[in-house]
């Protein structure tokens, strides 16, 4: 007999979801502080020049975002996590990654090089 | 009275998609919010699922085309270096800005929080359609993947409503004319 445990869908692909997320806008928090602190980085990102690096740094984060999502979702997709620990992990780093867009919070990262 | 072709891209951007972001998120929220199955019956969480959907998948839609309009349309002409020896600033909002010392900080702090903040409104708005379609009605009976994409919609709202607010005190100081 089929139990509810069964027939409930995995939480893999949630997790996996919800951890490229966070993992994304940290990666993004490392952008800002590398194209707006190192010049030859900020000049790197600058894939179109009305935008400036925004332009780069943004698409980097999408990148890095898709591509973390496609890994984690192949390695999790037909299982169970321990989805509480990811999703308070991905929570902290999508928090982490908005709090490194306050300019003072990336400035005092700048200037720690 | 007259709206320039600038500032009717700032409309769009801003103030179109800005309502209709507001609209979508209050929408998803109850809809997640309600999505409980002591609250429903098997019909009702089938409907209030398709609705769900329909609200966060417009919110995701609506966060993209806010970010690309402001980042590739509405930003360049923000940021426009003027000519050699102009003086008169009005039409360079990012020049206009830091010529003026009271007004600088609308660029160094304001702009500069803005321009990245909103970037990660569309990536946590279309991370919550996804798991929504995902789950669907599944969604009732999983409350920590629930509630985890509640905290997800709530973060996406107040990173669009930070460059919301900016976006409309920055245009206030200096508009894009």
């Amino acid at each position: 007999m089929a139990t509810n445990q069964d027939t409930k869908m995995k939480n893999g692909p949630a997790a996996a979801a919800l951890l490229a997320g966070g993992i994304g806008a940290l990666a993004y928090g490392i952008f800002i502080i590398l194209s707006e602190g190192v010049e030859s980085i900020g000049h790197a990102l600058n894939w179109y020049n009305p935008s400036g690096n925004l332009s780069g740094k943004s698409t980097m984060m999408v990148i890095v975002w898709l591509a973390s999502w496609a890994f984690l979702n192949n390695k999790w997709k037909d299982t169970d996590v321990d989805f509480e620990k990811i999703a308070t992990i991905a929570l902290s780093l999508l928090v982490i990654g908005v709090l490194l867009t306050v300019p003072p919070v990336f400035d005092f990262f700048i200037n720690l090089f | 009275m007259e709206v320039t072709f600038r500032e009717s891209w700032g409309i769009i951007h801003g103030m179109v998609f800005g309502a209709l972001f507001l609209l979508s998120f209050s929408g998803g929220l109850l809809a997640l919010y309600g999505l409980r199955p002591d609250w429903m019956t098997t019909r009702g969480l089938g409907e209030a699922a398709t609705k769900l959907k329909v609200w966060v998948w417009s919110m995701a839609i609506i966060a993209w085309g806010t970010v690309l309009t402001g980042t590739y349309i509405v930003y360049p002409w923000y940021r426009a270096k003027p000519p050699e020896g102009t003086t008169n600033l009005a039409a360079y909002p990012r020049s206009f800005l830091l010529a003026n010392p009271g007004a600088a900080g609308w660029h160094s702090f304001g702009m500069e929080w803005k321009e990245h903040i909103a970037w990660l409104a569309p990536v946590a708005a279309t991370i919550v359609a996804y798991v929504v379609s995902k789950y669907g009605t599944e969604l009732a009976e999983q409350p920590q993947i629930r509630k985890a994409i509640t905290w997800f919609l709530v973060i996406t709202f107040v990173t669009a409503a930070v460059a919301g607010l900016l976006g409309a005190l920055i245009t206030k100081a200096a508009p894009v004319l």
